[in-house]
């Protein structure tokens, strides 16, 4: 999984450490300075030095191909660095990191999920909103059933697909759908939003509600159709350095690099909104 | 049935103390003494196989128990899983059987390699499966694109896309273990009945199809386990739609990301059916005579 050494304490959140040292003392007392020694090097920022060593970085399936370039350049920038991630759903990112996987960095696609890992006290600060996204309605290339608004989604005739509502582009398909009054009944709620967007791409479906990264990473694949309700139903992304981060002072200059100018264009190139 | 006594005396001198006992234990079965060497392994294999599933016994919600299971998710979810389950294996038999005969009572080119083709939907991921039946099957499939113009049929999204999906998965099973209750039985019997005077098909429906039965009951429990926990093709070709297409499996999976509680609910509803189902045919089909 990583080049790091085992995690090097048990795993409690930041007010129970405070509360057995109180109790326990000298008991804790070796655990707390040896938690002390990196956090202090990494956790001010005012750590002297350039970042180097490798960045681990949990971040949601969505962000994997701008994600993947951003790391580029960030190596590129900083000699020394490598940043490797793993991506995935954020639910399950989110279930790694409170079960203890070694991560510095954690980007998720809901805040929600950011909310597992800072309400179990593994996030280092406040996470920041880095981008956001929002549905577009996907069609098949040429858009042949002339789709031009979430109305038209409604059509007894059309196969329409949407995620599930246990995912987040289902939860957030829904708050559109509520947003404009309208019901819709799909042909399948999908498991996530890459096989919702499948569906359309193989042409089994005449449309989709997913997100405008997806449609702009299927190139001419699919056609995007813009609605003005998306607007009522538009997902932030929270970002946030880990409390246990192996390398703290490389993650917080790769969070840096993400909300800097040149990071920020490479996401909108990706179809990301600026926050 | 009765053990060879020389090996037997000579076991019981080896083997002191233990001896006696296992002899108690095996009366009758001609068994000695279980070497170490396969009794550990084989209880790690056993321990291996159960201890997931009382694990999820031991965390089940058994207080919030009642109110999932009177939901009408669940039982719509439950429903269309042994409705599909059973169809498919329905499909299976009638197309199944007969491959199976041709497999093993028939000489043709390239038998061995059709044979092995047969086999490939058991080894194969059945996401894999559920994306072949889309090119295969699907509105604009090989196949299913004729189906849609001229019949107007679209298997994907609907309750007979999961049929088909299970089947896909299912039906293998079936055809090999009715072929090899087929080689095993005796031809003499057709050869018999052949001499007086049936044609080939009465001697099948009539003497082999009878001879086979156990084997044709092993294969369809087999089929019918396999379908009822079938995920990845069904939610591949024919997607998820409670009621609709929404079969058990998906509704767990789909329960885990949202509602752990409720997947370990839907998992042991999902368990218990399976070995009210096993056990209760176990007797009656699956041993033979």
């Amino acid at each position: 999984m990583t080049t790091r050494p085992a995690p090097r304490r048990t795993r409690l959140p930041r007010w129970a450490g405070a509360a057995v040292l109180l109790v326990l003392g000298a008991a804790t007392a070796c655990s707390s300075s040896a938690d002390g020694d990196e956090a202090g090097a990494a956790g001010s920022g005012s750590a002297p030095g350039e970042p180097s060593g490798t960045v681990t970085v949990f971040a949601a399936a969505s962000l994997t191909e701008s994600f993947t370039a951003l790391g580029e350049r960030f190596e590129k920038a900083h000699p020394g660095t490598e940043v490797t991630f793993s991506f995935g759903g954020s639910d399950g990112l989110a279930a790694g990191i409170t079960g203890g996987a070694p991560a510095d960095v954690f980007a998720s696609a809901s805040p929600r999920t950011m909310k597992i890992v800072t309400d179990a006290g593994d996030a280092a600060g406040t996470p920041v909103t880095f981008v956001r996204n929002r549905l577009e309605i996907a069609t098949p290339p040429g858009n042949p059933e002339g789709v031009s608004s979430l109305k038209d989604l409604t059509g007894p005739d059309l196969k329409v697909v949407l995620c599930d509502e246990a995912v987040p582009c289902g939860a957030a398909a829904r708050t559109a759908l509520d947003a404009a009054g309208l019901e819709l009944t799909p042909v399948s709620y999908e498991q996530d939003v890459k096989s919702a967007l499948t569906k359309v791409r193989l042409k089994e479906a005449d449309a989709a509600l997913v997100y405008r990264t997806d449609v702009r990473a299927a190139g001419d694949k699919v056609e995007g159709v813009d609605f003005p309700e998306a607007a009522e139903a538009v997902n932030d992304y929270p970002i946030t350095l880990l409390e246990d981060a192996p390398n703290a002072v490389a993650a917080e200059a790769f969070i840096a690099y993400v909300r800097s100018g040149e990071g920020q264009r490479v996401l909108a190139d990706a179809g990301f909104l600026t926050p | 049935m009765i053990p060879a006594d020389p090996s037997g005396a000579r076991r019981k001198g080896t083997l002191k103390g233990a001896g006696p006992r296992r002899r108690r234990a095996g009366a009758g079965g001609g068994r000695q003494g279980v070497p170490l060497l396969l009794l550990l392994p084989a209880l790690v294999a056993l321990a291996f196989l159960l201890v997931p599933l009382l694990a999820l016994l031991v965390r089940a919600p058994w207080q919030s128990m009642p109110e999932q299971l009177t939901s009408p998710a669940v039982w719509q979810a439950l429903r269309l899983s042994l409705v599909c389950a059973t169809a498919a294996t329905a499909v299976s038999l009638v197309l199944g059987v007969p491959l199976a005969w041709l497999l093993a009572r028939t000489e043709f080119p390239g038998r061995g390699l059709v044979r092995a083709l047969v086999t490939l939907p058991l080894v194969l991921p059945p996401v894999v499966g559920g994306v072949a039946l889309l090119m295969a099957l699907g509105r604009n499939g090989v196949v299913g694109q004729w189906l849609d113009a001229w019949f107007g049929v679209s298997l994907p999204f609907t309750t007979a896309g999961v049929v088909v999906a299970e089947t896909f998965v299912a039906m293998p099973f079936l055809v090999i273990s009715v072929e090899g209750t087929l080689r095993a039985a005796d031809r003499r019997y057709e050869e018999a009945a052949a001499t007086l005077g049936a044609s080939r098909f009465t001697a099948f429906r009539r003497v082999t199809l009878p001879l086979i039965m156990p084997g044709v009951a092993a294969g369809s429990v087999l089929a019918w386990a396999r379908a009822l926990g079938e995920f990845g093709a069904t939610i591949t070709f024919a997607g998820n739609f409670p009621g609709r297409t929404q079969t058990m499996p998906l509704a767990v999976y789909l329960a885990l990301q949202s509602d752990p509680e409720a997947a370990i609910a839907l998992s042991v509803v999902l368990l218990a059916v399976s070995i009210a189902v096993l056990a209760g045919l176990r007797d009656r089909w699956t041993t033979t005579p």
